[in-house]
């Protein structure tokens, strides 16, 4: 009996701290991975998000040394009010078009062709990667480079050897005339040059999906390659494309690094996107927090919008 | 409605040859079936007749003009793919309408309503045509697929395995109303499978492809009670033809292995070895029959039996009406309907009729 017994005991001594231990690390686990994303997520994200919406309705200023003051909405009605705030709206509305726009049809068309199958089309492929893989500060330093009137390689390769009657891009003027916007649209130049390979790779993914018999019926079926291109191609691309251009919109409206490496902003406030603005407003002489604050809920408010509306044609696309 | 002829079509792949010196006829009106296994070059042989790939060697004509340059468009035939190449995004009706509306063509309005609602009857997808193509079951896809090419007037169909990826109930159905189409139209079709019973039910004529190579053309008659090769014995009929060994002596033939002698023919001239061909419904249970063995399995189809019985070393397979009374290791007398025999030498080629 005894040894019987015995053996019995030990075993169930053996297994009960087992099970115990199993039992534990299952909600230990649990705990160790959410609660520190959480406590990040809360610090960082969160309490940023609720203490900025607070200070949005305050004249708080960083280096007041002052309490904020409740002023209700009249930050966010100084913003609507004032017209050059509606100006840089506009600026950075514009900036997006072109930038978007550029880069979708250019991103399209490069996808179109780097699918056909070439020597060396793998290497192509990459290469045309590259800039997106940069750092967007130093993309701007070295565009500035380029820019330069008097040695850079802008200038040069376009044939003006004379810095005088050459354009000087990021300054917005050619030949010392201020051309409007010239500084603009060298910085949407930039821009697309850095992001049509995201459209591209986004694109590409999509036109390498569809399969080979969706065109071979349709050169069965007598269609011109028009009409493939439009009934077949586009179509199947349709909800990929959407989602770059949704990226690229709402990327478009937070530029800032690429603007601050080249211009800051000017030449005047020719190049002065929202973000910068915002950044301008935040950081820079008076330190107006509060309104700054309320400036940025505008634009994630604008932002929302704009990604909603991407989102609803998405879907949709997707139901057809 | 065309005739389509083929003409020593070689076709290579890199190294791999796909087609070798390919040449048949599909006639004005016919239903031919083009069978073989996986990787016989049954697709490649349709897709250079669509004009998709092009041959290295030989050419293609229809009734009798050579089409070797003519582009897809150009030769104006229905293509059936295996996997349901319907156009996403667009509705049944603009699917059956697509090949109507292409510029090429220029139907009328009015014109082309008519053909699709008319397509759309005879595959019984009237109720689909506003519906989208992404939410139709694989069957119905491929009634569209099959209704694009039917709403206008091809030189030829072709169709790649278009039953090859439904269920078998649906297949069946499919097989009955394609075959009844193709009677009623009288189109010129060139249908590929490897399906035996698909090539056997609905052919007018039947080639077997193997390795890239015509072996047989002929009726399902001819290549069932006729096959050229023991690869084409094989290849139709099931169960699958009994083929065994055999030695001659004394004008007797030994199946090698078993216990089992037939007389030698008489009416032609037989090597030393040879292979002999057995249908399983020749090999037929008698009370009074001359050979016996020992029944291993039994396979109960209902309407018939499939008896697996063993003489000597070798298994042999028969196929009886109904459901059998025979248990295993039951001993089993039978006969084999001698008239019925199928020789091939050692290569695998029929000797004789």
């Amino acid at each position: 009996m005894t040894v019987s017994t015995q053996a019995q005991i030990q075993a169930a001594g053996q297994a009960q701290p087992q099970r115990k231990r199993r039992e534990l690390s299952d909600r230990a686990i649990v705990n160790l991975f959410i609660w520190p994303t959480l406590i990040l997520l809360i610090a960082w994200n969160f309490f940023p998000l609720i203490y900025s919406l607070f200070l949005s309705f305050t004249d708080y200023s960083a280096i007041a040394n002052k309490p904020p003051q409740w002023v209700g909405f009249k930050n966010y009605a100084d913003i609507l009010t004032d017209t050059q705030m509606w100006k840089y709206f506009a600026t950075t509305g514009r900036y997006a078009l072109v930038t978007v726009g550029m880069q979708t049809i250019l991103g399209f068309s490069l996808a179109v062709l780097v699918r056909e199958k070439f020597r060396g089309s793998g290497l192509v492929t990459t290469l045309i990667l590259i800039p997106m893989m940069l750092s967007p500060v130093v993309v701007g330093l070295f565009w500035k480079l380029m820019y330069n009137p008097s040695f850079g390689y802008f200038n040069f390769l376009l044939g003006f050897g004379n810095p005088v009657n050459a354009p000087d891009m990021l300054a917005g003027r050619f030949a010392n005339v201020p051309v409007p916007n010239l500084a603009l649209w060298a910085v949407a130049l930039v821009d697309i040059w850095m992001w049509t390979p995201f459209v591209m790779l986004l694109v590409l993914s999509g036109l390498k999906a569809i399969p080979d018999y969706l065109y071979e019926a349709a050169a069965i079926d007598r269609a011109s390659s028009w009409f493939q291109f439009w009934r077949i191609t586009v179509p199947s691309v349709m909800p990929l494309l959407m989602i770059a251009i949704l990226f690229r919109t709402i990327e478009a409206f937070k530029s800032f690094d690429l603007v601050m490496g080249m211009t800051g902003g000017g030449p005047g406030d020719q190049t002065e996107l929202i973000a910068v603005n915002l950044y301008r407003q935040a950081f820079l002489g008076q330190w107006r927090t509060g309104r700054a604050s309320a400036l940025a809920y505008l634009i994630l408010i604008i932002i929302i919008a704009i990604s909603n509306l991407y989102i609803r044609y998405i879907n949709k696309a997707n139901e057809d | 409605m065309s005739s389509v002829e083929l003409q020593h079509i070689t076709k290579k792949f890199r190294t791999v040859t796909a087609l070798n010196d390919v040449s048949f006829t599909v006639k004005n009106r016919e239903f031919f079936v083009l069978l073989g296994p996986t990787g016989a070059g049954k697709t490649t042989t349709l897709r250079i007749i669509a004009a998709l790939l092009h041959q290295d060697s030989g050419s293609v004509l229809f009734d009798g003009e050579s089409v070797d340059d003519w582009t897809p468009a150009d030769r104006d035939v229905a293509f059936v793919f295996q996997q349901y190449s319907l156009y996403p995004t667009m509705t049944v009706y603009d699917n059956l309408a697509f090949p109507l509306r292409s510029p090429m063509r220029k139907t009328p309005g009015p014109e082309i309503k008519e053909k699709v609602q008319r397509a759309a009857e005879i595959l019984h997808i009237g109720h689909l045509l506003d519906r989208k193509t992404a939410n139709l079951s694989g069957g119905e896809m491929q009634r569209v697929a099959i209704g694009r090419a039917i709403v206008r007037e091809p030189r030829i169909f072709l169709m790649d395995e278009p039953l090859s990826n439904l269920d078998a109930k649906l297949r069946e159905s499919l097989r009955v109303e394609l075959q009844h189409m193709q009677k009623t139209q009288g189109n010129t079709t060139l249908f590929v499978t490897h399906d035996q019973i698909e090539a056997l039910t609905m052919a007018d004529r039947i080639g077997v492809l193997n390795e890239g190579r015509i072996v047989q053309v002929g009726t399902p008659n001819d290549i069932y009670d006729r096959p050229a090769t023991t690869f084409v014995a094989q290849l139709v009929g099931s169960p699958r033809i009994n083929l065994f060994d055999a030695r001659v002596e004394d004008s007797q033939l030994w199946l090698v292995g078993s216990k089992i002698s037939v007389p030698c023919p008489t009416d032609r001239t037989m090597p030393a070895t040879v292979q002999v061909g057995i249908r399983p419904e020749d090999i037929q249970p008698d009370p009074k029959g001359k050979f016996s063995g020992e029944v291993i399995l039994t396979e109960p189809l209902g309407v018939e039996t499939i008896l697996h019985i063993r003489s000597g070393e070798q298994v042999l397979t028969s196929l009886i009406p109904g459901i059998s009374s025979m248990r295993l290791h039951d001993t089993v007398h039978f006969n084999i309907l001698r008239d019925r025999l199928h020789y091939f030498d050692d290569s695998g080629k029929r000797i004789g009729q």
